[in-house]
């Protein structure tokens, strides 16, 4: 071969972040559902969970049954889990094992990187929620909303959802110092702001002041949002204020976006420091 | 011009001091070795010419630029080879090839570089079940796939059987006979010698020597060992004048056993390491 063959000529274009980004999407898919162990435990958990505790509060009461207000409710678990979850844990492991070294390496900034990540978690709470309402309407007899209106909230709802979780999890990323610990570490305030928001039982039955705290976090709003779409409206009379308060919940959701995103921006980093 | 151009480096972590004022220059085109023992500052130093350390002090230019500030352009005209990456375990290694490749803007052919790189036989495989040696190469594929001008290869053959070593060797001429420069960190003295056109030790965060695997630290004119054996025993001496120790011998018969050896790589090696500490 001539040394002319070996050099890259300037000229060439380097692939667009875009580009670059979207292919990192494809691969990242695969990578996570060829993971058995975050096929089971991030993917099919939140499913697992709400046919076990659907099964054992399945009586029926006055209004939609409990089953019926946890397959809601649990929408937002589906979320934290493959959002935040998922993507705080794949970070840990990507500084560990080398992936952002390596990439730090190539022409991959940054962006592209993130887009990736993004491509991954819209896919996966997408089919996160697909699952759960199947559970939902196969198991305990959740019926869809045929009204456009309902289905527009869950859009933003779900959106804003998505968008807060992961930012979040970005974020808390750089908390773990290792990716074993990652998992503890971000399981921690998921199963904890779960039982405080009323996702695992219902709202009305817990302490005032546990309900106060709760309400500065997304979790409530999230879970409180996602029953509003599913669930009749005469149910809302059992929620906090009596009523869905979707303008506070956007408000709360979109403020979680934007300290996520401040977060993400000064806390991030490419490679651990303290790994000399 | 040079591919790496470094003006009294200084790096430090807290009060230790990694890098105390190394001078650098390697030649584009070159296969140049860095040697020396663990926490000499060979990885802080490599790492500030990849772009992953900031330095405290000195300048630095890697094919022309600032290795701190350059950006994705420049990213795309060098390869890196890792030395404890275990990332893309769920991946084929040609997935993990092909993937990498569309990063670049003028990259070799994905199954060049699978049969540049012996992973013919693995192509299909999912990179967690490979060996130590096989992630190895793969690993130097992502490093070649994107066409560098200039190649890091830290430690490359760690884990790599006698015949992979050779195998990977002949690579490393390969990219180097089509102009690739190549910096080579190895603790393999033999890989040195047989790959680098020119090479330097560094010891306690300064260059100790550098030269060729032939002249450095004053091997060219070393003193040789002359050992024979004779009705006495065996015998050793040290002399500068080999041949002149030889005639001599020619002259007393009853010699057997007869070995001149000029001091091996090693030798030089441990001497300077050893005076240096």
């Amino acid at each position: 071969m001539t040394t002319a063959l070996a050099l890259p000529s300037s000229t060439t274009a380097l692939p667009s972040t875009l580009r670059t980004g979207l292919s990192r999407g494809g691969v990242e898919l695969r990578m996570f559902f060829r993971d058995k162990g975050a096929v089971i435990f991030t993917f099919s958990f939140p499913a697992i969970v709400l046919a076990l505790l659907g099964s054992i509060n399945d009586e029926p009461g006055p209004g939609s049954p409990m089953s019926q207000v946890l397959a809601a409710s649990m929408i937002a678990y589906g979320i934290l889990s493959t959002a935040f979850i998922s993507i705080g844990t794949g970070i840990a492991n990507d500084r560990e094992d080398g992936t952002l070294k390596r990439l730090r390496g190539t022409p991959v900034n940054a962006g592209a990187y993130f887009i990736g990540k993004t491509v991954l978690v819209a896919v996966a709470s997408l089919a996160e929620v697909a699952l759960l309402l199947a559970v939902g309407v196969l198991m305990f007899d959740l019926e869809l909303p045929t009204d456009p209106g309902r289905w527009l909230t869950f859009g933003w709802l779900l959106a804003l959802s998505i968008v807060a979780c992961t930012l979040l999890g970005i974020a808390a990323s750089g908390l773990a110092r290792t990716a074993r610990s990652a998992a503890a570490v971000l399981n921690l305030p998921v199963l904890v702001l779960q039982f405080t928001s009323g996702v695992f039982v219902h709202i009305s039955s817990l302490p005032e002041a546990m309900v106060r705290v709760a309400a500065f976090f997304p979790v409530r709003w999230m879970g409180q949002g996602f029953r509003s779409v599913f669930l009749p409206d005469s149910m809302a009379a059992g929620e906090v204020a009596g009523s869905w308060e979707h303008p506070v919940t956007a408000l709360v959701l979109g403020a979680w976006c934007l300290i996520g995103l401040v977060l993400c921006l000064t806390t991030f980093r490419w490679t651990d420091k303290r790994a000399g | 011009m040079n591919a790496i151009e470094v003006r009294d480096l200084h790096k430090h972590y807290g009060s230790h001091r990694a890098v105390a004022g190394i001078d650098l220059q390697v030649r584009e085109g070159e296969v140049f070795a860095l040697l020396g023992p663990n926490g000499a500052g060979k990885t802080t130093t490599t790492e500030i010419l990849e772009g992953y350390r900031q330095r405290d002090n000195g300048t630095v230019r890697v094919l022309g630029q600032d290795p701190g500030t350059a950006g994705r352009d420049w990213r795309a005209t060098i390869g890196i080879v890792l030395q404890t990456a275990t990332d893309a375990a769920e991946l084929t290694v040609r997935e993990t090839i092909k993937h990498f490749r569309g990063y670049y803007p003028n990259p070799r052919a994905v199954e060049d570089v699978i049969d540049l790189c012996g992973l013919r036989e693995k192509v299909n495989a999912r990179v967690r079940s490979l060996s130590g040696g096989q992630r190895r190469r793969v690993d130097v594929a992502l490093g070649i796939i994107g066409r560098p001008r200039l190649l890091f290869l830290d430690e490359p053959t760690t884990g790599f059987d006698p015949e992979a070593r050779r195998q990977f060797w002949d690579l490393v001429r390969t990219l180097s006979g089509e102009g690739t420069t190549i910096l080579l960190t190895t603790h393999y003295l033999d890989e040195a010698e047989a790959l680098a056109d020119r090479l330097a030790v560094i010891a306690a965060g300064r260059i100790v020597a550098e030269g060729t695997p032939r002249t450095v630290g004053g091997r060219d004119r070393a003193p040789a060992t002359v050992s024979w054996v004779d009705g006495a025993g065996p015998h050793e001496v040290r002399t500068t004048d080999p041949i002149g120790t030889v005639v001599q011998l020619d002259g007393r018969g009853g010699i057997s056993g007869l070995q001149v050896r000029q001091p091996s790589l090693e030798d030089i090696y441990l001497d300077l390491i050893g005076a240096s500490a």
